[in-house]
């Protein structure tokens, strides 16, 4: 009865729920089974407390019983990115620095999935401090060794990143839905690699209160879900105006499921000749092609499009981000919390001390990087220059929305690539080459599955939609989404 | 990938603005792997820029007020859970002035 309930849909799952088919408490049983079983291979979570998440599902079998049930999510386990702060949980970032630190409050993603009844399930590995797109720059350490996350549809692959456990949590069963962040692509890439749906929302549209800061002027939370319906009811749950984070939007806020079935289009779709280039894997390039080439049957127009200054976007990027987080990253001075050097002798040592021995190496070559185009002399040649081109990367997008409704590109170059690869820093960054114009716009996109390749890895369309048209987004995204079925296969892991 | 290292680049220097210490395994890596990303984010130069506002964030907002009202705050305890060292409700430090 209970066998595969971590394998349903959000809709599937209320519906049982209301049914009295099973109970949330049974579901969320089902859901730390599952996790129990699988994530000594899967290494999705840094920590979770299964009598917590149990006192939450029987919270939500009682309102069930008092007939006050608060939505669609009332009993759902849901994920959370270890970035995330959920009241009186560890909050690591996967990062030494921050291994003994327990959240003393909610964010507001999280208290409003409690609001909506969810069942908060786990502590989800990521990148460092989310930097990082294949989470093996987890500094997790649990029993003993180093716990870096691996991607369930082959084990010696990466999940992708920062959000990988997010991402790997869901495609292995061990959560219905969840939160992760993204900041370059965070979410996108890693629902690419584990063919899940994971939406960034447009920059504002989702309170930051509560998230651990990386570059504040880009990150964003999002879902990742096995649909795109639950990637809509998830989205509605946290989205909106938040007075806690001076950068959040009072855009209303629309119930996202039901204008799925309002918008049908036909809509204008670009293809940038920008994204289809060098460096493109020829199998995902002909899987994205053919999803393309499904919304013109569909009876959307495709256009090419041209987005001149994306060759740019990873230059910018790199400025932008590390000098917000340099910055951000400050605050780790062994002081408040976090971790402080046993063998400091003054307060300037324990910073020095501290740091070095908090943070790991992507985390300190960003901190460098992102000090030297910030110091006196600099400024003006890397930091204002990055952010008047950042203007023209937003223009070229906002010239583009002149004729389309949405614009279709790969998620990523390659499917998840292998663990332990030894590509070099700067390597690693250009594989988000797609995902990065899109933060420094501040637009909503999304990772759709469309395909596999022949070694059976998924392969991620990226849909990128205009400033707060989340519900177009989504509505585009489910228009290939009925008719394709990649999103119903899941990884062979026992 | 190996690129020129930038001229004006002092890792040493920028370890002190970070408040990091570096031993001389990671200065030698960094130096090489930072240097790279600044030898490609360099490219920027090459985009003509004139007349173009900088963005700082995607949908600015400005002058966001909160209302001035009195709301509980995180109380003590909460405050210093996670504390290093603390004594008399207050964080221990080393001594600061002599």
């Amino acid at each position: 009865m209970t066998g595969d309930l971590f394998y349903r849909s959000i809709s599937e799952l209320s519906d049982g729920l209301a049914r009295g088919q099973f109970s949330a408490a049974e579901l969320t049983q089902a859901v730390i089974d599952r996790t129990t079983r699988v994530d000594g291979q899967v290494r999705a979570f840094n920590s979770f407390a299964p009598d917590d998440a149990l006192d939450q599902a029987r919270a939500a079998d009682q309102r069930r019983h008092a007939r006050e049930v608060r939505g669609p999510l009332d009993g759902i386990p849901v994920g959370i990115k270890d970035v995330i702060a959920v009241a009186g949980q560890p909050l690591t970032a996967s990062s030494k620095m921050l291994a003994n630190f327990v959240s003393p409050y909610d964010s507001t993603v999280t208290a409003r999935l409690k609001q909506a009844g969810a069942v908060l399930w786990g502590r989800l590995n990521l990148d460092e401090f989310a930097m990082g797109s294949s989470t093996e720059n987890s500094g997790t350490v649990k029993h003993g060794e180093a716990w870096q996350t691996r991607n369930p549809w082959d084990l010696s692959r990466v999940p992708g990143g920062s959000s990988g456990g997010s991402a790997a949590a869901v495609a292995a069963g061990e959560a219905i839905v969840s939160l992760g962040s993204d900041t370059g692509g965070s979410i996108r890439q890693p629902a690419a690699f584990c063919g899940l749906v994971g939406l960034k929302p447009t920059y504002g549209q989702v309170s930051r209160y509560g998230l651990i800061a990386y570059a504040s002027s880009l990150d964003q939370i999002g879902p990742f879900a096995h649909s795109v319906e639950d990637a809509a009811i998830t989205l509605g749950a946290i989205a909106g105006h938040d007075p806690l984070d001076s950068t959040s939007f009072s855009t209303a806020v629309p119930d996202y499921r039901s204008e799925l079935k309002q918008r049908r289009g036909p809509w204008k779709l670009g293809i940038p000749k920008e994204y289809f280039g060098e460096g493109l894997d020829p199998e995902v390039g002909a899987a994205v092609a053919a999803a393309i080439d499904h919304y013109r049957k569909l009876g959307c127009e495709i256009r090419e499009i041209s987005l001149p200054h994306t060759k740019y976007a990873i230059g910018v990027y790199y400025i932008i981000a590390t000098a917000e987080s340099s910055s951000n990253l400050a605050r780790y001075d062994g002081i408040r919390y976090g971790h402080r050097s046993a063998d400091a002798s003054d307060a300037l040592d324990i910073y020095y001390k501290s740091r070095a021995e908090g943070f790991g190496p992507e985390v300190k070559r960003r901190i460098i990087l992102g000090t030297y185009v910030l110091s006196s002399g600099y400024y003006d040649a890397y930091y204002l220059r990055a952010q008047k081109v950042r203007t023209l990367l937003r223009n070229d997008f906002l010239a583009a929305y002149q004729s389309v409704d949405a614009i279709l590109t790969p998620t990523a170059p390659t499917a998840a690539f292998a663990r332990g690869a030894t590509a070099s820093p700067l390597e690693m960054y250009l594989n988000d080459i797609y995902t990065i114009g899109v933060t420094l716009a501040g637009l909503p996109a999304l990772s759709l599955p469309c395909g596999f390749t022949r070694s059976n890895l998924p392969i991620g369309l990226q849909i990128i939609g205009q400033p707060f048209q989340e519900a177009n987004l989504l509505a585009i995204a489910q228009a290939y989404e009925r008719d394709h079925d990649w999103s119903q296969r899941r990884p062979a892991l026992s | 990938m190996s690129a020129p290292q930038s001229p004006d680049f002092d890792l040493d220097r920028l370890a002190e603005l970070a408040r990091l210490a570096l031993t001389p395994e990671e200065k030698a890596r960094f130096a090489a792997q930072v240097g790279d990303v600044i030898a490609y984010i360099s490219q920027l130069k090459e985009v003509d820029v004139t007349g173009i506002e900088p963005t700082a964030h995607a949908y600015p907002l400005f002058n966001v007020l909160g209302e001035d009202i009195v709301r509980p705050g995180l109380p003590v305890e909460a405050a210093l859970r996670n504390a290093p060292e603390q004594r008399d409700n207050m964080i221990v430090v080393p001594k600061v002035v002599d």
